[in-house]
Parts: structure tokens; sequence; C-alpha cells
């Protein structure tokens, strides 16, 4: 069934092949019924998920390439679980999102979402290094080609930073794999890329050190952490939305996903030895991206730049080595996909009514678009974190378990504590950006580059909806999911707490 | 009813849901019987549920509705929890909610946005009721932010008007600042004691699992939170922005309820403060001085509102400064009384407003005595309530609140002496009121006085109730009823005898407001203008409330801005960041372009080429060979 859930776009993309060139609406109807099956497999899967073990779930695992000790080998544990969702979940908005705005080259578009979505889905089920890595890789042609393609008018400049920062990021990361696997095999006489294996790994803290740099550099541009930030809100803004809702929503979690599953427990002893620094940029990361969108005229620039500042959070709670943290961290990973996601839907929205994402062109679309209004308003309350939505879940428990963290370590390091009290002043900044963007888009006089405005239609009505009433269910109830999660995180958090010196705090 | 307290929460909650999802398809009657009958209704569960407290043996009722977050062992759950300090809460907020709810019938009467004001007021009661519900500190916070929310949508409910959204949004993010302080004094209780639930705090306080410097930092910290939500100094800014919304609101939420949620928050966690002499001094201070600053501000304001919402500020501080001298019951009781009065008088505000068709300010009044008389009694009993005339409600609470400011342990003569000078002020300022609106000769434009009418009786019949409440909410004795939950300090060796000589002075102080402002402002000669032309640069200075609001501007958000636009978008960002990768990227360039050079189509060049590699290797090599 997993296998399903993973390779169902795929064939989808397949599929689009033969379906003629000219009938749009056909695969923009397949695509969808792809998506739509890919998501009820996955929430069946949720459904099924044992919450009691951190073991690997519906797992699969064939040979590939044997002599290499290369698997196909995928499994949902606590780490995925949530993610799988939100991309399963994410990915029916997206194509019905891109209804009316993709209208030339549809198929090649909807393949390219489709490939883009396997590959997604790939890379966090990956059990085995190699897998992962060809995952990865995957990830960046189709994203190159939405840009590039369907992208605004200076797309070229955007495609040249995203590719040339990832992969600057992928080369450093492929070195490191290749290294891995040679001391795998040099150390036992078989090959193996099993990440599993892997987190007991026994490199020296020098090849730790030198082989966490690569992986977190490659992980960092992807998140982004500041200062390898810059590219995100270019390749923002010049993708379509579909584009941006995808990179938002589960391309950056990438990197993210990528610390917690490999980059921290694959070298806890160096892990240990960054935590400072991945801290602090966590941090500078929450508060930078706050102070950038709080200046930005573009309105798709003040979300991408609110990305930087929440998915600091995913990273604040992760290094945290907090359960509460770590667990803040992954709804915050799931919270942001749904809210930068519905966001980047919503500025897709009015500028496909009025081509334009200048701020300074609206006001009053309360009045103009009430519907629109509503949905913008729940949305910016979610992203500003305000209770029973997700953004605070997440935020809050990242947060708490940093704090938490730090308290405990305070006879020996300050510096978690102050790190942790300093993020929360990104709690009145998230809210200054916010609610500026919100402010000057909905209030004050009515106007808008063209008028009259149509409302919402049913198909943009029933995507907010669903992307509501997800963020809804985890800030008032998210006790199911961290329960699913929970026997996952703790394995993490005892690998790294395990590298702390004896006397350390639990 | 076997969850009384889960129903009282809900049903303004569903009231939202109908009103907010129906809305403007049901007509202006069943939203009025949704709107106001939903919380009148809450208001008889909150009667019920108080009178099965009473009945029990003493212990709070306590409703576990569901665990929010599992971790292990621990975990944050979502429970309601009555005791006799949310029962006050909870009768004051449902109560005094349900009487606002039914004036705006008449106030918001014709609006556009009817259905969604009270969709809005309702969802606000929701939060509000969570916010004095919950037993933990989590669900407190979540009713507080959702308070605020509220607020925010009322304040800039007419939206079209950028400086009443700019108002809503000021509101908001001010009490963010303090709700840092919040996260972290929570932060800082959960690290400490493992629970956020406030009656194991108070336990846990008790039983000496908390030490004495983390109670101050706890209670400094949750503070900062209370200073934003109660509008106490240096976070005050917002409050009197904040009557850009419907004068209901003013009422309801802006002065009788939401804004007391800090001095709810500090009572609640008592148990905290009790240990913590250096966080309640910090109380004190911070409380005194802000009754004192506001009570100046209020004296020359000319909006109508603008001085209710200073007073508001001010009488917030006396609150504050009970807290402060550890008489927290005491701090509640003038909670209470306050509730009763200020929403008489900012109701009596509304009621004027509508008469004189949206008018506010007191220079174009006067002369309104006669012609709207139910209006003009019912306030007039609210103002000499607050300024403390005995046997009116706020005599009884501010004169409490000045005998522990003086005679408790943890008082003193400073406390004292400025919250005396303050509630001179508070008498005169209220007074001044009083004759410019009602009193003086009439100042209003022809027209608008020829259209000067008494409100409807759904406005008038709550300003009656309020006023018979202002009137006698004295008698209610709130801190004893509160005795056992939030113990009265003592009182300083030989201050005892000092209680009566002390209620006269405060009723002087009360009758020298009153004639004070009947002097300034009373008769025809006006001494007022020439008193504030001798003292023009302290008029200036009050009249612009000391520039607060210039300050933070220039200090902190443009500086803010600056930093963020010029330091970090335009020199790290593209300079620095984008410059280093345009630098590789032209870097590359311009190597290929020379490589390029290299590959020439001469054999000769290559051979050449090919020899300096080989020996540069084998001499690279050489040392291992």
């Amino acid at each position: 069934m997993l296998n399903w859930v993973l390779f169902l776009p795929l064939l989808g993309a397949l599929g689009l092949t033969v379906v003629p060139a000219h009938r749009n609406d056909l695969t923009r109807g397949l695509t969808l019924a792809v998506m739509g099956v890919q998501f009820v497999l996955a929430a069946w899967l949720y459904g099924q998920f044992q919450a009691a073990t951190g073991a690997l779930q519906f797992e699969t695992r064939i040979p590939w390439i044997p002599q290499w000790g290369v698997y196909y080998h995928v499994g949902l544990d606590g780490l995925n679980l949530l993610l799988v969702l939100l991309t399963a979940f994410l990915g029916p908005l997206v194509v019905a999102g891109a209804f009316s705005a993709i209208t030339t080259g549809v198929r090649l578009f909807y393949a390219m979402v489709l490939v883009l979505q396997f590959a997604m889905v790939g890379t966090f089920l990956a059990q085995d290094l190699f897998l992962f890595y060809v995952f990865w890789e995957a990830m960046l042609i189709p994203m190159f080609l939405i840009i590039g393609i369907w992208g605004g008018e200076r797309r070229l400049y955007a495609t040249f930073k995203f590719v040339l920062y990832t992969a600057f990021g992928s080369i450093l990361m492929l070195a490191a794999v290749i290294y891995i696997a040679y001391t795998v095999y040099t150390a036992t006489g078989v090959p193996s890329f099993a990440i599993a294996d892997l987190y007991r790994g026994g490199w020296s803290l020098e090849v730790q050190s030198l082989l966490l740099a690569a992986f977190a550099l490659s992980f960092a541009v992807k998140v982004p952490m500041v200062p390898l930030h810059t590219w995100l809100p270019d390749a923002h803004v010049e993708a379509p939305t579909a584009g941006s809702v995808i990179l938002a929503g589960v391309l950056l979690k990438m990197g993210t996903y990528g610390f917690l599953k490999l980059g921290l427990p694959m070298f806890p002893e160096a892990a240990l030895l960054f935590r400072p620094v991945l801290m602090t940029l966590a941090v500078v990361s929450i508060i930078y991206g706050a102070l950038l969108a709080l200046v930005q005229e573009d309105i798709k620039k003040i979300v991408a730049y609110s990305s930087i500042s929440h998915l600091g959070y995913v990273m604040l709670g992760l290094v945290s080595y907090d359960l509460m943290g770590i667990q803040g961290g992954i709804i915050q990973m799931v919270s942001h996909g749904l809210i930068s996601g519905g966001l980047f839907l919503m500025v897709g929205m009015i500028y496909e009514r009025c081509h334009s994402r200048d701020l300074a062109h609206y006001g009053g679309l309360a009045r103009l678009l009430p519907g629109y209004a509503v949905f913008f308003m729940l949305l910016t309350l979610a992203s500003v974190g305000l209770p029973s939505t997700s953004g605070f879940t997440g935020e809050f428990l990242a947060l708490l378990g940093a704090f938490n963290a730090g308290w405990a370590e305070l006879p020996h390091a300050t510096w978690p504590l102050a790190l942790a009290a300093t993020a929360v002043l990104g709690v009145v900044l998230g809210a200054l950006y916010m609610l500026r963007l919100a402010g000057r888009l909905l209030f004050g006089p009515a106007r808008a580059p063209h008028l009259p405005l149509a409302g919402l239609s049913r198909r943009e009505g029933a995507i907010l909806t669903a992307l509501v009433a997800a963020i809804f269910l985890i800030g008032l109830a998210p006790g199911p999911m961290l329960e699913k999660t929970e026997a996952s995180a703790l394995e993490i958090q005892s690998i790294l707490n395990a590298a702390r010196p004896a006397g350390g705090t639990p | 009813m076997t969850l009384p307290l889960t129903t009282i929460v809900l049903l303004p909650l569903l009231g939202f849901l109908v009103n907010g999802l129906l809305g403007p398809r049901l007509g202006t009657r069943l939203v009025t019987v949704v709107g106001c009958g939903l919380p009148v209704l809450a208001f008889l569960v909150a009667v019920g549920a108080v009178m099965q407290l009473e009945a029990g043996d003493g212990a709070a009722l306590v409703e576990t509705l569901f665990t929010w977050a599992p971790f292990g062992e621990r975990s944050l759950d979502v429970a309601l929890y009555l005791d006799r300090l949310s029962a006050v809460m909870v009768l004051v907020v449902t109560g005094v909610g349900s009487l606002i709810h039914i004036y705006s019938v008449g106030y918001m009467k014709g609006d556009e946005g009817y259905a969604r004001y009270f969709a809005y007021l309702n969802l606000f009661l929701f939060f509000m009721l969570l916010l004095v519900l919950g037993r933990s500190l989590l669900v407190l916070f979540v009713g507080w932010e959702g308070v605020g929310l509220a607020s925010y949508l009322l304040i800039g409910f007419w939206f079209d008007d950028p400086a009443k959204a700019a108002a809503g949004k000021k509101a908001f993010i001010t009490n963010r600042v303090g709700d840092a302080g919040f996260l972290l004094g929570m932060f800082v209780l959960y690290a400490a004691l493992g629970t956020l639930e406030m009656d194991a705090v108070n336990a846990a306080a008790a039983d000496g699992l908390l030490p004495a410097a983390t109670a101050t930092l706890v209670g400094v910290l949750l503070f900062v939170g209370a200073t934003g939500k109660s509008a106490q100094i240096p976070l005050h800014v917002w409050l009197p922005d904040a009557m850009a919304g419907p004068t209901p609101v003013s009422a309801l939420i802006h002065a009788a309820t939401m804004v007391t949620a800090g001095v709810y928050l500090v009572a609640r966690l008592a148990g905290v403060y009790q240990l913590s002499p250096e966080a309640s001094l910090v109380l004190a201070v911070v409380g005194v001085a802000t009754a004192f600053f506001a009570a100046t501000v209020a004296l020359v304001q000319t909006d109508i509102k603008k001085v209710l919402a200073y007073s508001t500020v001010s009488q917030l501080g006396f609150m504050v400064l009970a807290l402060g001298v550890g008489a927290h019951g005491v701090a509640v009781f003038h909670l209470v009384t306050h509730a009763f009065f200020k929403a008489c008088l900012f109701l009596g505000a509304g009621s004027v407003i509508h008469a004189l068709g949206g008018e506010q300010d007191l220079r174009r009044m006067g002369g309104l005595a006669r012609r709207i008389p139910i209006t003009f009694v019912t306030f007039a009993v609210a103002t000499a309530a607050i300024a403390g005339l005995p046997p009116l409600a706020g005599f009884f609470s501010k004169d409490e609140i000045l005998w522990f400011a003086l005679a408790g342990e943890q008082g003193g003569l400073l406390l004292f002496l400025v919250g005396a000078v303050t509630a001179f002020l508070t008498s005169l300022y209220m007074f001044r009121l009083l004759w410019l609106a009602f009193l003086t000769p009439s100042r209003m434009a022809p027209e608008v006085a020829a259209h000067v009418h008494e409100s409807p009786r759904s406005m008038t019949g709550v300003l009656v109730v309020l006023a018979l409440l202002s009137a006698l909410g004295g008698f209610i004795a709130v801190p004893h009823y509160l005795e056992g939950l939030l113990p009265l300090p003592a009182v300083a060796p030989g201050r005892a005898a000092w209680h009566l000589p002390l209620a006269l002075f405060a009723v002087a102080l009360a009758l020298g407001g009153l004639a004070a402002a009947r002097h300034l402002f009373g008769g025809e000669a006006r001494p007022a203008a020439a008193l504030a032309a001798r003292l023009a640069t302290l008029h200036r200075v009050l009249t612009n409330k000391y520039y607060v609001d210039e300050l933070y501007e220039g200090f902190i958000h443009r500086p803010l801005v600056w930093v963020a636009d010029r330091v970090l978008l335009r020199v790290v960002d593209r300079l620095l960041m984008d410059g280093l990768l345009h630098g590789v990227a032209s870097l590359a360039r311009g190597s290929a372009r020379a490589l390029v050079r290299v590959q020439n189509g001469q054999l000769q060049r290559y051979g050449w080429l090919v020899l300096v590699g080989l020996g540069a290797g084998l001499l690279w090599t050489w040392p291992h060979v």
C-alpha cells in the first residue's frame, strides 16, 4: 500500500502521456484524481499507523544495486508520517489551485507536478541513503522546470539562483554519501546504505564533523537558514502559484526533515558540537526573516520571508533535544506547510484577478471580496500563531521545548535558555508583519487594480476550506498526531542524548 | 446539568458560529435573538453553576474536557475550573456582558454589519469565559489571545476607515509584546514545576516547591503580559486608541471585562505573588504610576470616550496597586465595581453620542441634562460612584485600596499619597466631564441640538440597571467572599485605628474634586481656560499624552524598520549574500572565458600543456613514490 502511495503520481505522469495534448480538462481531471486517490491512501495509512512503536511500518525492502548494497527500502515512521500525509493532502489542492492559472503547456505542467510529488514522497519514505539521495536530486528537475517555464519575468535569474544554491549543497552531500559508503564498506566488508545502520556509524568526531558539515550545508540551503536564504524570495516570486505552494508547503521541509532524520542522528557527537551554531542560526532566522518580511512591498515576498522565520521555529525545536521541542518541530513543519501553502494560494487567487502582487495597489478587500477576506484573515491568524490554530501548536511546543531544555541546562550553559527566550521575540514580530499585510490588503478604502473582482469560485472556496479545517484540527486537537510521532521522536532524542557527556541533562 | 462550565463556554461560541456563518441570511430579529439570547442563557447557567459551587463542600467544580497534547507521562489538558474567584468573574462577564449585548441592539440598529457585530461580540464572550474558567495557564492563554483577537476585530469593526483599522492593529501588537512576557512566564513555570494548572501551581507555591527567585521571575514575566492586556505603563498606549470601536465594545471589552484579565491573572496566581515581595513591589509601583499618569491625561482630553479610556487605564492602575500591596481580593472587588460603573459610563457616553448623531467632542456638548434625563441621571450616579462618594460602589472598593496601600504590610506612605492624589484627580476629571457634557450651557451646533433625543428603552433600561449596580454594588462584600482563596494582607502594627479617618479623608478627596470641577468648569467665567493658558506647557504635554506614542514611533518602530530595510535587506541580503553569489557566478563565467581561450585549436599549445601538467603531477607525487 505504501508503494502505491509512492508510485501513484509517477503512474499518473506516465498516464498523462497518452492523454491528447489539447484535452486540458482531461489532463486536469486525471491529475486531480490521481492526487485525490493518493491522499485517500495516505490517510488510510495514517489511520492504520501504530503509535506504540518507533519501528518502521508498511516497510518494503528489495535489493536494487546489490553489489553496492543499495536497497529500495521505504517505510513509515513517526518522523515522516505526518510529512507524507501533508504532501498527499497538499497535492490535490495544488492541482486544483492551478486549474485557472496554468493555461499553456498544461500536460507537461501536470506531469512535472506529478513527478515532483513522486520524488517528494520518495524522499520522505526512503530508508536507504542512496535512495534518499536519488529522490532528493530528482526533486530538483521538475521544480526547475516549473519555475523556469511557467514562472514570471525574472524566472531565469530565479531558477539560476535556486539551482546554484541547491546544487552547491547537493555536491557536498554527494561527497559525504560516497565517503560514508566507502567507510562502511572498509569497516564491515559489506556495503550498506541503510539509514538505521548509519545511526551507529562510529566515525571519529573529526570525520563526523566534516560529514555533518556537508549534510548540514545542503539541508540548511533547503530550509533555508539565514544566511543561505536569498534564493528563496526570488524563487517564490517568480514561481507560478503551484510552484510556490509546493516549495513552501513541502520542499522546504526536506531541509528540516533531513536534519531530523539524517544530519543529527547519524552524527550525534558532531551534532552536539554544532548545536550552538544551529540553534543560533535558528533564532537568527526567526528574527531576520520576520524583520525582512516587515519591509517588503511584494505580497509574495512577505510570505516568502515569513517562511524563513517560521522554519526557524522548526530548527529551534529540533535542536532543543527536548521531546516537546522535537514534537513541536514536527508539528510546525506540517503547520507551516498548510499555512504558507494557503497564503501562497491566496496570493495566487488575487494575482489571477488583478495581475499585481504589489501591496500598494490594494486596500479594502474585505469590502470587495468578503469571502476572500475571511479566509485571508484566518490564515493570517494561523500564521501569527493564534491559539486554536496549528501555528500556535507548532510554535508553542517548539518554544516551550527549547525553553524547557535551556532551563534544564542552566547551571552548565546559559546560551540555550538565552536563545530560547530571544526566539519569543518572533511572536511579536510575526504579528507585526502579518497584520501589516492583512491590514493593508483587507482594510481601509476599497481599491484594486482591476475592478470589479469576481468573488471566490466554488473550487477556490473548497480548497481554502480544506486548508483551514486542517489548520484548526491541528490547533485544537494535536493529541492524536503527537501520539503517533512520539515513539520515533523519543528514539531520535535518545540517540542525540546518548552523545552527551555523562552528567548532562536528560 | 452535567457539564455546566462547558455549557457556559460553548453557548456564546454557538452564537458566534450561527451569526458568523449564516449572518445576514437570518434577518435582524433572529440575529438579535441568537446574539443576545445565548449570552443571557450563559448567565443563567453561570448562576446555576455558582449555586452548585456554594452548595458543595467548598471544592472547586472541575470539568476535564480532553488532552490537548500528551508527552510521555505528562500532558497539557483542557479543563475548566470554577472556584469563588472564577465565579465572581463569570458572573461579571456574563452578567454585564449580557446587558451590553442587549444595549447593543439599539445602538447598532441599522448598521450594515449588524450580524457580524454580534458574531464578534459572542466570540469575545466565548474567549473571555475560557479565560476566566480555564484551569491551566495554557487554556487561560487561549482565552487571553482570543479576546485580543475579538478586540482587534471590534476596534477595527468599521474597517473602511484606515485609522480605525490601524487602532485595531496597534492594540493587537502592543498586546503581543505583553504576550511575549506571558509566554516566558508560562515557560518558566512549566520548566520549574512541570505543570501549568493554576491550582497545582498555587499548591506547589504553598508547599515551598517554588524558589523565591523563580517566583519573582514568573511574577514579573506574567505581569509583563498583564501590562499589555490591562493597559499598564509602558504598554497602555493601545487602550485610548481602542475607542475607535463601537461604544458598547468599549464598555464591554475595553472597560468592564477584557482589560481586567491581567488583574485576574495575578489574583489567580496569588500563590506565586505571595512568595515574591519583589514582584509585588513592581506591581504596586507600576500600578500607582499608571493610575496617576492616566488620571492627569484624562483631565485635559476633549473626546468623551478618551476621557473614559484614560479613566479606565487609571482605575486599572488602582487595581494593580491593590494587587501589589497584596490585597488581591480588594483588587477583584474594585474590578467588579469598576465593571458596573465604567460600563454604565461608557454606555451613557454611547447614549450621548447616539443622541448627538455621532458627536464625541465635549467642547460641542453641554446642556444635555434636561434633554436626555435618563442618560444624565444614570451617568451622574456612575460618576459619583467612580469618584468615590459614599455609599456608592466605588467608594468602598477604592477606600479599601487606599487603606491597604497605607496600612498594609506591603503598603507605603508614598504609594498611599500618590493614590490619594489620583483619587482626587479622578473625581476632578469625572465631574469635569459631567459638567461639560450635561450641565454647562449648550455649545451644540444648532442642527445637532435640534435632533437630540433620548435613546430607546432597550438602551436606557440597561443604563438604569447598571446605575443601580453602581450605586449598590459596594455592598457586595467581594473581599470577604474571596477571603478563603485570597487572604487579605495583615495591617501594619499600630495602624488599625486609622481606618475611619482614612475613609473620611477619601470622602473629602472626592468632594474636593467635585468642588474643583464645579469651580473650574461649572460657572460662566471658566477659570479652566485661564489655568490652561497659565500652564500652557503642562497642558500641551498632557493633551499629547506625554508624547509616549511619538517616543515609541521614533525610538522603536522607525529604527526597527530602518534596520530591517537599510541594513538587513539592502546590505546583508542584497550586497553581501547576493553579491557573493553573483561574484562566484561571474568568477565562474570569467574563468570559463579564460579557458575557452586556451582551447584555440593549436596542437602545439596542447602538447605543451600536457607536458607541463605531467611535470607538475610528477613533482607533486614524487615524495610519495
